[in-house]
């Protein structure tokens, strides 16, 4: 069972498993990829997994069916997820939002402003130590998921 | 100039605590080299063929006497006495230790200064005119609106990440400065129909391997929406731009690749989502960003008296005279002018300035220009607010420190990258090419009977030294192990950007000035009355240089 972060403390998912691809249907209490998602007839309690490329389009008319989006960073330096997130949060979604993959905890930071609130890293051993990371800056410019208004708005 | 309040003081100090302990965590082989590099470069350090290289950013080119003190200090303390200003306005070390450079980033949060995002896949400084704000052709300042993306882009979450590196650039007049055709994304003020002052805004242009002119995405946007505007361009970068090839993710492959039209829709499409939310600039926000822009205190004179006495002054003493002529430019107030700083002494690599220079033009900038400096994009630096009755004095002293070469805009005033002395990217040397040439053109009458002519040399295709751009472009290329260099014509970064077409195949290192020499006869025997060499480029086309420079010997 996958170990993660959610809600500033490492726990453990007893909900969901990762994505089988090769696999025709998700099986009960697997993330579903996107193909395989897209052929539910019922969406409702779904988990959806978006990889590069994906794009959200797909999500977007099923947004308060889904139970969990996560989103895979195959490869920490491809931010397309950042957007996926953001994006996802900003048309609504208010499900868990999970980040998975190879990012790196210094991108904890910059994920969770963009609407994650679940972090699966691929090093679970780094797990307790990254939590220092979600906290790197106490103030931010620009308008985000975590923070709606932007500093200019908020300026004492 | 803006000042930091306590909430940019306490972003930036964040940031180098977050970078001493990445740094720790480094050296201490809990990072991997591969998870080091994005974090190590968007804190402006690049691992280079000598040592790493330091580019710390200059925001918009605008620096007080403060900051020059304290470069000056870090250059003499962690470096080897000397910086080099860069073609987009920051300055470069090349040689501090990894270990340190966490305590350089310290030393310049006291000044308010840091390299957040001067390298790396990310938005870079935002650069913009040398002479913003006191230009006499300028519609409105345009350094509020680069603080107001400045902060924008600054950790951005979303956009951190990108395919490529992402550089935006601002102007406000007619004669464009800031080379904006060239960037990721251009922004210049503009009237609309009704005389209101907003945006158009460029994107898709960039220069690299290959160089393409922006695009227009929006003839005119209104100035509250600029930050939502530019969100959605990079929401569409981010999500489409490619990412499996490097030379082929910059945002001017998916413009070239979408059309102009279907990028415009997409935009569209995420700009709605957006529009109007909470990120649309209030006035007060606008009204803050100018209100760091304002007037200095300048003195009334009149300007006719004042002109005449510099007349006089600069009759009686040619060699000044000159200066003012070829260094200095008119500045919207009467009484005062905007004098260029040329780092382009031949024998020196273009853009180098010393820890002295550096303090002494923190005193002269004291003296003479309400405490503020610029560096420019040709690699340059301006005092831009000096009175017409100073400048005599001020070019004294400037030149007793090597810092009075008057070539602004002609030939010898080459903008020229490290090359293979410092970059490991290289194929050629750019620093001896550029001397060379220099020293070939050392009679200055002649430089100057030759008008404006910019040339630019890159040591290899990422383009550094915008050799695409150049009226005359040299290019270091590798011809089976060794040094060539490819030479282009016909590019411009004005207004009527264009592209330089390449010659024909290239030339060894020794041969460069010879070859040089050819091109500018060329332009001498064809050239109309008071024709610069890029109209008689434009009107005779490449085939007469070509004969020339390739003419068998008899
Ligand atoms: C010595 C270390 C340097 C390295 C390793 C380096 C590396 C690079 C690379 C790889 C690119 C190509 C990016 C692309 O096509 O997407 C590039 C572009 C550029 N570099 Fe450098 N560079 C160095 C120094 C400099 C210096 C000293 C300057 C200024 C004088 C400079 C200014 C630029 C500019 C303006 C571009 C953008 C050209 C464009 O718009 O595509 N670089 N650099
Ligand atoms: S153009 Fe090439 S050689 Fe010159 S600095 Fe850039 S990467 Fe290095």
């Amino acid at each position: 069972m996958p170990r993660l972060i959610k809600n500033g403390e490492v726990v453990t998912d007893e909900r969901w498993q990762a994505p089988d691809a090769e696999a025709e249907q998700a099986a009960p209490g697997a993330i579903a990829t996107l193909a395989q998602w897209q052929t539910l007839a019922d969406k409702s309690g779904s988990a959806v997994q978006l990889e590069p490329g994906d794009g959200v389009e797909a999500l977007l008319p099923h947004l308060n069916e889904l139970a969990l989006v996560a989103v895979n960073f195959p490869v920490f330096t491809d931010g397309r997820g950042f957007s996926y997130a953001r994006e996802l949060r900003q048309r609504g979604y208010t499900g868990e939002l999970r980040a998975v993959g190879a990012f790196i905890r210094d991108q904890l930071h910059y994920l969770s402003r963009v609407g994650f609130d679940a972090f699966q890293m691929l090093d679970e051993a780094e797990l307790e130590n990254a939590l220092a990371s979600l906290g790197d800056f106490t103030e931010h410019y620009q308008a985000a998921i975590d923070q709606p208004l932007p500093l200019f708005r908020r300026r004492a | 100039m803006y000042v930091y309040d306590q909430y940019d003081q306490r972003i930036i100090d964040e940031r180098v605590a977050q970078f001493r302990d990445q740094t720790q965590r480094y050296l201490a082989g809990k990072i991997t080299d591969e998870q080091f590099l994005p974090l190590r470069l968007q804190n402006g350090l690049y691992i280079q063929r000598l040592a790493p290289m330091m580019r710390i950013a200059v925001p918009y080119g605008l620096l007080n006497s403060k900051q020059l003190r304290k470069l000056a200090y870090i250059t003499r303390h962690y470096d080897k006495g000397y910086a080099h200003v860069s073609t987009r306005q920051n300055i470069q070390l090349n040689w501090p230790l990894l270990e340190e450079v966490p305590d350089i980033l310290a030393e310049l949060a006291e000044v308010q200064m840091h390299a957040v995002q001067t390298s790396g896949n990310c938005i870079r400084n935002t650069t913009t005119d040398q002479f913003a704000g006191v230009a006499r052709d300028e519609l409105e300042d345009p350094r509020p609106w680069c603080e107001i993306i400045r902060q924008w882009s600054t950790f951005h979450p979303e956009f951190a990440f990108l395919p490529r590196k992402f550089k935006i650039a601002v102007c406000a007049t007619e004669e464009d400065r800031a080379a904006i055709h060239a960037h990721d994304i251009g922004v210049e003020l503009v009237p609309n129909a009704a005389g209101e002052i907003g945006f158009k805004v460029l994107a898709g242009g960039g220069l690299g391997r290959t160089p393409v002119i922006g695009s227009v995405v929006s003839e005119w946007i209104e100035k509250k929406h600029l930050l939502t505007f530019l969100e959605a361009i990079l929401r569409v970068y981010n999500q489409h731009g490619r990412r499996d090839n490097k030379f082929k993710a910059r945002i001017k492959i998916l413009v070239k690749a979408m059309g102009i039209e279907a990028f415009r829709e997409a935009v569209a499409k995420e700009w709605a989502l957006v529009k109007d939310g909470p990120s649309t600039l209030t006035d007060e926000e606008i009204a803050r960003a100018k209100s760091f822009f304002t007037d200095p205190a300048y003195e009334p004179f009149d300007d006719a008296a004042s002109s005449a006495a510099l007349a006089e002054q600069a009759a009686a003493d040619p060699i000044f005279g000159n200066w003012i002529k070829r260094n200095t430019v008119q500045h919207r107030v009467p009484g005062y002018q905007a004098v260029t700083i040329s780092l382009k002494l031949t024998g020196h690599a273009p853009g180098d300035i010393t820890d002295r220079q550096l303090e002494l033009l923190a005193d002269l900038a004291d003296q003479f220009s309400f405490g503020e400096i610029r560096t420019t994009h040709q690699q340059n630096m301006v005092l831009a607010d000096v009175r017409q009755q100073d400048l005599y004095a001020l070019w004294q002293q400037l030149q007793a420190a090597g810092l009075a070469t008057a070539n602004i805009g002609y030939l010898t005033d080459i903008i020229c990258c490290p090359g293979g002395d410092y970059c490991s990217l290289a194929n050629a040397k750019s620093i001896p090419v550029a001397e060379a040439i220099q020293s070939r053109f050392d009679d200055l009458d002649y430089v100057y009977d030759l008008g404006p002519l910019e040339l630019n040399i890159s040591g290899c295709m990422n383009a550094c030294g915008h050799h695409h751009i150049g009226h005359i472009g040299i290019l270091g290329v590798d011809k089976k192990g060794e040094e060539f260099y490819q030479v282009s014509l016909g590019g411009s970064q004005a207004k009527d950007a264009s592209l330089g077409k390449i010659l024909g195949p290239s030339f060894k290192q020794e041969d460069m000035p010879e070859v040089m020499e050819k091109i500018i006869n060329t332009y001498v025997d064809l050239r109309g009355e008071e024709e610069t060499f890029l109209e008689t480029y434009r009107r005779v086309g490449i085939d007469p240089f070509k004969e020339r420079v390739y003419a068998k010997a008899d």
